[in-house]
């Protein structure tokens, strides 16, 4: 059977096959980053397209439909006018930061891609702490941010990334407790025993009411870490025109713009991993035969289908919720979601020893 | 009593997004609730709401009758002084003298659609529009004159 696995293994064995393990090991490498980029434009095309279908829907309109068929060409029309725009920098900016923060934004979304596990055996890199590495890379991303509010010399800039700052730190913690629930029940940092340990069942169903009490507690902690709507305060356009990327035009716009799809797309397909299996199919038990049906759909669809699923889901709850006030969301989390998560984490550690989960 | 409220709090809170949810979550499957028109592609088909307010016309009817009495009341009652009325007489069968309108001038350029002639006409005699294509190249095509030529008032309104 044809799977990503296979390829990559065939192409493996030719090039060691061919060249010295050094330049072979070179070659994969720049296939990986060739493979990275364009899963970056493919991925800010078909998402940000897809949210203004679903916004659309949402607000009982068409969405995009004059650019290609339905439409589907506008965001390739789109990311040509932002390629031929003028990239502007302001006088009074800092120009080596305001230059530096998109590319940083930029860079630590691609670091996060490092660890995601796309299909069975296709990863790009297998580490014992994948969960912790994901963790750490994505708080970075607030340096990025806080760069690019300082640089630009404008107050909107600054108290758009002002406030994501205190948003990113705060929410941080949730998400962190929410993962580290599944870390307790797996035992494992490594995201591919994480994956394995959820061949009989998804986390989500094995765990009981705690864990899918910190699934909720996950999906709304990233929705705050991606600093999307309801928790859009760093870019809230009617008190803040853009947040942080106000001064930014053209090219260093768009690397903005891509990456914040691109994080969500992330914090979705580690939320697939952890809750809903990753790469695994459908397994419910001891049902060999349903379980062997399920096999049958390859693995990186079921894995794409699952992160589609979630990132549907934030994009439900953006055109959906009103944005809340800094208090507000500052008491969301500190008030309810903290100790929520707290006290979730305590019923799954003790769920995790007396072997309670399936 | 505190941790009651914290829960009931944390309760309704889930139960109201979820609410909203719901409901953008039916919209989005289901396509029949689209309000958008495509404009120019279906102007033939085009569906406008009954209130919709495009410009002040005056019905005739097959006998190219219209039921203006000529009586000013949505002369005064206009804010702007959009419309004009000329009067004139015409004289009846028996030989009377009976006002009757020469020219209902309407000036859309200075129309603010408030609707106050409308209310104001005592034999509904002028209705709003739904016309909202009102371009043209010359400011002067913008007054127009309501009566159509050779009209006259329907029998048995005063």
């Amino acid at each position: 059977m044809l799977s990503l696995e296979s390829i990559t293994k065939t192409i493996q064995d030719w090039l060691f096959a061919k060249f010295t393990p050094q330049i072979a090991l070179t070659i994969e490498c720049v296939i990986v980053i060739l493979l990275c980029i364009t899963l970056f434009a493919v991925l800010g095309l078909v998402l940000v397209l897809l949210e203004r279908k679903v916004a659309a829907r949402i607000q009982i309109r068409l969405g995009p439909n004059r650019v290609g068929p339905g439409g589907i060409f506008q965001t390739a029309a789109d990311t040509l006018k932002l390629i031929m725009k003028e990239g502007l920098t302001p006088d009074a900016a800092d120009k080596f930061l305001f230059n530096l923060a998109p590319f940083v934004v930029m860079m630590v979304a691609m670091l996060l891609l490092a660890p995601i596990a796309f299909a069975k055996n296709f990863q790009i890199w297998d580490i014992n702490i994948g969960v912790l590495y994901v963790s750490s890379i994505s708080s970075l991303s607030v340096i990025g941010i806080l760069m690019a509010g300082w640089a630009s010399n404008n107050k909107y800039s600054l108290l758009g990334a002002m406030r994501s700052g205190a948003q990113i730190v705060s929410y941080e913690l949730s998400a962190g407790f929410a993962v580290l629930t599944i870390v307790v029940l797996t035992g494992s940092l490594q995201i591919s025993e994480i994956v394995a340990s959820q061949e009989n069942g998804w986390w989500l169903f094995k765990g009981h009411i705690p864990v899918i009490i910190a699934f909720v507690l996950y999906i709304i902690a990233v929705t705050a870490e991606t600093n999307r709507a309801p928790f859009d305060l760093a870019e809230a356009e009617s008190e803040l025109t853009a947040g942080f990327h106000t001064e930014y035009s053209g090219m260093k716009f768009a690397l903005f713009f891509l990456a914040e799809y691109i994080n969500i797309f992330i914090v979705c397909a580690i939320g697939a991993t952890l809750f809903l299996g990753g790469w695994m199919p459908l397994h419910i038990g001891h049902w060999k035969d349903f379980n062997h049906i399920m096999d049958y759909i390859p693995s990186s669809v079921w894995f794409m289908g699952k992160t589609f699923f979630l990132i549907f889901l934030i994009m439900w709850f953006r055109w959906t919720f009103p944005r809340l006030r800094v208090d507000q969301l500052l008491n969301l989390e500190w008030k309810y979601l903290l100790p929520i998560s707290l006290f979730n984490l305590l019923l799954v550690t003790v769920i995790a020893i007396m072997g309670w989960h399936f | 009593m505190f941790l009651k409220d914290y829960i009931s709090d944390v309760y309704n809170g889930v139960t109201s997004l979820l609410k909203g949810m719901r409901k953008t979550g039916y919209y989005f499957t289901h396509s029949k609730e689209i309000i958008t028109e495509q404009y120019p592609d279906n102007r033939a088909t085009l569906k406008l709401a009954d209130r919709f307010k495009g410009e002040v016309v005056m019905p005739h009817d097959q006998n190219n009758e219209h039921t203006c009495t000529g009586c000013t009341a949505c002369e005064l009652a206009c804010p702007n002084g959009t419309i004009k009325i000329i009067t004139k007489f015409d004289i009846t069968p028996e030989g009377k003298k009976k006002k009757a309108i020469d020219a209902f001038i309407y000036r859309l350029e200075m129309c603010t659609l408030c609707n106050l002639c409308i209310v104001a006409c005592p034999s509904d005699a002028i209705i709003m529009a739904p016309n909202f294509e009102h371009s043209v190249f010359d400011r002067s095509k913008l007054t127009k004159v309501l009566n159509k030529p050779g009209s006259k008032i329907k029998e048995g309104i005063e």
